[in-house]
């Protein structure tokens, strides 16, 4: 077993990282796979609660870096999925407790009991992106419907580009296709035009994200859970299935919207 | 008494050479140069050439944080004075350039053409371009992104950062674009920004006539005139 290494990273704040993370990691468990997701958001760790998993923290990364514990030792197994792991930030330390060269040690050694190891980075470009890609294979670069999210996940795939991490996946969060179809919201396939990398996952805005957060139950937990189902669907994509996007956003599907794109003359 | 600052873009960043005379004249000199243009310098990297200025680690340190606080960063001193050499080593500075950068490129000197770049590449959002020459771009320039040449610039692609052509007041300079929507346009002192765009594209030539800035349809056959072009956006800076 090898696993793939999987950043989750936004360069914006408040995208949806976490809940991404969470989510992608609970709907790989979900099909059988090993999965650990690491918090690389040193001292504003929140993944353990997204996830749940909160009360059962003993032992850090911080820990681990520094030999205080090992990594089994830190490594949280949910109750939930036998093959879902998680290992927590340390909550009163900043990032430069963290080294990118620590980041590859660990993943390094965690690489062959994995399937997946997911790697939920901080915002920002400074220190923290630089810890949270250096063991990347693939990055998934999250933003939202949004000039200003855009324009950061655009600067974060230059950045993944000049550090050779390859351009990444996106996954775009939080769409409300009411508001994409007045006008109000850009589209997809807007978005899709700037950054030209490939998409993932399109999720749309839903309040049972918000309840199982606070629940601790990540949605993608939730057979109902539309964004859950988005998640589902990142995660048979990630394992190589062919997952059709269903048209989120306004009339025209978003089938026909890719292909106008990728053929521009054909269909224009 | 004022003296000559010559500029000339190089691998590693803007290679400045101060005229020779006495050292107060030519770092004044040099600064009035850098307050000329101050969007050209602001980001680079400079490389300064300092042939026979004896200059202490005290001098050199004025002159980083002179540079600084235009926005320019010291990539290194050139320097035939040995004791100019240690005292850059001593700030940590770079002393040397590896021989290639310092040629001129054969092709420039034969045809008198000015320097230019190719990028094959988009520019993303926080991308920077700064070339005494002129730039040609083999993919897009995204929002956020922006360009700013001594000559003219050439995007195949969309063009949506922020774009300065004629940076060094050349108002001959040119901008070109598969799909000219840029955030801001900039020829020589003249500045403008797009309206939405309607409709389909065109490659568009931006370009200045009599004082205003004009874009029209890009056909390498036409000479451009100024009566048929439509104005895009409103000159910002009159
Ligand atoms: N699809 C969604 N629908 C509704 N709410 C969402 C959705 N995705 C995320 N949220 C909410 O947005 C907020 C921010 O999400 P999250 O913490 O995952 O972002 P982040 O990118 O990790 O933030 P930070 O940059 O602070 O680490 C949370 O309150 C979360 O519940
Ligand atoms: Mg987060």
């Amino acid at each position: 077993m090898t696993a793939k290494v999987l950043t989750i990273t936004s360069g914006k704040g408040g995208v949806g990282k976490t809940t991404a993370t969470a989510n992608i990691g609970v709907a790989l468990a979900a099909l059988g796979q090993k999965v650990v997701c690491i918090d690389s958001d040193i001292g504003l760790r929140n993944l353990d609660v997204v996830m749940g998993l909160e009360n059962r923290i003993v032992y850090d990364l911080v820990d681990v870096i520094e030999g205080r514990a090992r990594l089994r030792q830190a490594m949280i197994k949910d109750k939930r999925l036998p093959e879902l792991h998680m290992i927590p930030a340390a909550q009163t330390r900043d990032k430069t407790a963290i080294a990118p060269s620590d980041m590859i040690r660990i993943c390094d050694e965690l690489r062959p009991e994995m399937d997946w190891i997911l790697i939920d980075s901080p915002a920002g470009i400074e220190r923290g992106f630089r810890n949270a890609i250096a063991a990347s294979d693939t990055a998934l670069i999250v933003t939202n419907p949004e000039v200003s999210a855009v324009r950061d996940a655009d600067r974060i795939i230059g950045l993944l580009e000049a550090e050779q991490k390859g351009p990444g996946k996106l996954i775009i969060n939080r769409i409300r296709p009411e508001l994409v179809e007045r006008g109000d919201m850009l589209e997809t396939a807007d978005v899709l035009e700037i950054l030209a990398v490939e998409l993932i996952g399109l999720i749309p805005e839903d309040e049972s994200v918000l309840i199982a957060t606070n629940r601790g139950n990540p949605a993608a937990l939730e057979p109902k859970s539309k964004a859950g189902q988005a998640f589902r669907d990142i995660a048979r994509r990630l394992m190589g299935e062919e997952v059709p996007f269903p048209p989120l956003d306004g009339t025209e599907s978003l089938r026909n919207r890719l292909s106008r794109l990728i053929h521009p003359k054909g269909a224009s | 008494m004022p003296l000559s600052v010559s500029v000339k873009g190089i691998h590693e960043g803007l290679l400045i050479t101060p005229g020779e005379g006495n050292w107060e004249d030519a770092f004044s000199s040099l600064l009035e140069h850098l307050d000329s243009k101050p969007d050209f310098f602001f980001g680079a990297q400079a490389i300064i050439q300092l042939g026979s200025y004896p200059l202490h680690a005290a001098d050199l340190a004025t002159l980083r944080s002179a540079l600084a606080d235009r926005g320019l960063g010291l990539h290194s001193i050139l320097s035939e004075n040995p004791a100019t050499v240690e005292a850059a080593r001593s700030l940590g500075l770079g002393t040397s350039l590896p021989k290639r950068e310092l040629k001129e490129s054969p092709i420039s000197t034969e045809l008198r053409g000015m320097d230019a770049i190719f990028l094959q590449q988009t520019l993303r959002s926080g991308n920077s371009i700064h070339f005494p020459g002129h730039v040609t771009v083999l993919g897009d320039v995204n929002p956020g992104a922006e360009i700013i040449a001594g000559g003219s610039i050439i995007v195949w692609g969309h063009l949506r950062g922020t774009v300065h052509a004629g940076a060094q007041g050349d108002e001959t300079s040119v901008v070109c674009a598969m799909d000219l929507s840029p955030m801001q346009l900039r020829i020589a002192s003249h500045a403008a920004t797009s309206p939405p765009r309607k409709g389909k594209t065109q490659p568009e030539i931006a370009s200045l006539h009599d004082g205003r800035l004009v874009a029209e349809p890009w056909s390498p056959k036409d000479k451009p005139k100024a009566a048929d072009g439509k104005i895009k956006g409103e000159d910002i800076q009159g």
